[in-house]
């Protein structure tokens, strides 16, 4: 029986966190090419292949960028759960490549937010006069909500029930800026402190400047295949051990509780799949899109217990150093993010688990959670990634 | 304290002058704009007794064809923020202002603007009670003021 466990093998990103000479699929097409430099694998040899769309590219959707990617794939998938697509792509490609349907497949994202739209797309309000909006978006769209102000939502509620307050919420955006001091790429390198968060303006409340992520371009793609292939591979292979989504609402309007997401309900089964528990885990690679998600993140997949994530940052885990540091690039909150940013998480996860990662280099790391949160805090994707065979 | 009746209580912007997006009704939802539009706050209701917002051609929980009935128009804010910065029109030109998740007496929840007082008076439990704003001739926008006689200010409960 040759040996079919998933396996991410090929990771690369496109030029960040500012590229004015590439657009989207330019950043698909980046990405694409140096994570097939980075496993030694021919573009031939993909035959399954993922693509979220979503960074505003007019052709990113999955069979047209198979189209101009030249992917004769026998399997495709186009799963759009907003910034957690990518880890909802590898659980999906996971089976798929456990169960036959192809071998290798590649994922890519790609956008030019920034340099298409530039910062004034800022805190994504909706507004341009009197325009009109179906769906869902009728029941909102008269309120002048913007995206800062549902996760704001969250954050004051959370407050409320637990206590939690904004220098807890900081010291989040505090140490993911300590590890962007350690890429030279990362959009903001400058440490901050606390007190520099709480001083930055609000923008929603209690949401400030610094607890809100940055803008940026960019883009990644991810090569997965079987173990049995990967095996004469360039790069050690990372084993996908377990991998969940779950969906609780996608207006914010419909979040049925604004301090639970549904972490707490595909946490425990990709948990369970790994067969580990929060304790073991080495590194988090979270969804950082506001510092307010990293602690809901926290809180549901169990890393503490419910309302206690103020108290949990507090400590000092997260830091480089730390006993479970988060976002080692530097996150969305200091590095990158060009709209959807769950790509990201999964290949810094690969990095440190290769152990090339550097400065930021976490000791001994043997397992790391990749987990998105796509929408407002609707669609929650978490995926353990593993350094030994499982 | 009964919440004072001054300028910041009157609609922000009369139907001739509405630049806020506007809902485009559909076959679901236009008796709720309508109703809207003659002050009435609907909401639906399934032969099971499931309530829900926003309208939908089933029922969320069973499945079922939702009838409507009349809320209340009375309710608690749930959560809530004050938006700082919003570039898009109008809304820049009102920064500060409040948008809230409103929690109906019925069980239901939607989301509003809190007017009628300052946005720092605001907080998570205080009763409000709807007031509707015409946008166009046949839709009306369910806005949220602190309920009169209620308790008006933070520092009351909070
Ligand atoms: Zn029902």
């Amino acid at each position: 029986m040759p040996d079919r466990a998933p396996v991410i093998v090929g990771t690369g990103l496109s030029d960040y966190p500012q590229a004015p000479d590439l657009d989207g699929v330019q950043h698909h097409s980046q990405a694409m090419q140096r994570a097939l430099a980075d496993c030694g694998l021919a573009k031939g040899e993909i035959d399954g292949y993922l693509d979220a769309g979503g960074g505003g590219v007019m052709i990113d959707d999955a069979v047209t960028m198979a189209e101009y990617l030249g992917i004769d794939h026998r399997y495709i998938d186009g799963t759009m759960t907003g910034g957690s697509s990518f880890e909802f792509h590898v659980q999906h490609a996971a089976a798929a490549i456990r169960q036959g349907l192809c071998d290798t497949v590649l994922i890519t994202y790609g956008s030019d937010q920034l340099s298409r739209m530039g910062r004034s797309l800022g805190t994504g309000g909706l507004g341009r006069g009197a325009k009109r909006f179906a769906g869902p978006q009728q029941y909102e769209a008269p309120f002048g909500n913007s995206l800062v102000g549902s996760y704001a939502m969250a954050a004051q509620r959370h407050m409320y029930e637990f206590g939690t307050t904004s220098e807890q919420l900081a010291e989040i955006a505090v140490g993911v800026r300590e590890f962007a001091g350690l890429n030279p790429k990362a959009m903001y390198r400058e440490p901050i402190t606390v007190d520099d968060v709480l001083g930055s303006r609000l923008i929603a409340d209690p949401l400030h400047k610094l607890d809100c992520c940055v803008i940026s371009d960019g883009g990644g793609a991810i090569v997965m295949t079987t173990a049995e292939r990967a095996r004469d591979l360039r790069q050690p292979p990372v084993y996908v051990l377990g991998a969940a989504g779950a969906q609780t609402h996608w207006n914010i309007s419909q979040m049925p509780d604004f301090t639970d997401t549904a972490a707490s309900r595909c946490g425990p089964i990709a948990f369970g799949q790994a067969g580990v528990a929060p304790a073991n885990i080495d590194t988090i690679q979270f969804y950082d899109s506001f510092t307010i998600t990293v602690m809901l993140l926290l809180e549901g997949l169990g890393f503490c217990a419910r309302g206690e994530g103020g108290a949990f940052v507090k400590d000092g885990h997260l830091r480089r150093g730390g006993d479970l540091p988060l976002n080692t690039d530097g996150g969305g909150l200091s590095s990158s993010h060009p709209g959807m940013r769950g790509i990201f998480l999964l290949i810094e996860a690969a990095r440190q688990l290769r152990g090339q990662a550097g400065e930021a280099q976490v000791p001994d790391c043997d397992l790391a959670v990749a987990c998105g949160s796509g929408g407002w805090l609707s669609c929650i994707g978490a995926v353990i990634l593993g350094r030994e065979h499982p | 304290m009964t919440p004072a009746r001054d300028e910041s209580d009157v609609p922000p912007q009369p139907v001739e002058q509405w630049e806020r997006p506007l809902p485009r009704p559909d076959n679901v939802s236009k008796p709720f704009w309508e109703a809207a539009s003659r002050g009435e706050l609907l909401i639906q209701r399934c032969p099971s007794g499931h309530r829900q917002f926003y309208p939908r051609a089933v029922c969320r929980v069973c499945g079922d064809d939702p009838g409507w009935e009349q809320a209340s128009g009375r309710g608690t804010v749930h959560t809530y923020t004050v938006i700082r910065q919003n570039h898009a029109r109008p809304f820049r030109d009102e920064l500060p202002y409040v948008v809230a998740m409103v929690d109906l007496v019925e069980g239901v929840r939607m989301m509003g603007n809190i007017t009628g007082c300052a946005p720092d008076e605001v907080y998570i439990g205080m009763p409000v009670e709807v007031r509707m704003v015409q946008a166009e001739p046949d839709v009306g926008v369910p806005f949220w003021r602190p309920v009169a006689g209620g308790p008006g200010t933070k520092g009351a409960t909070a």
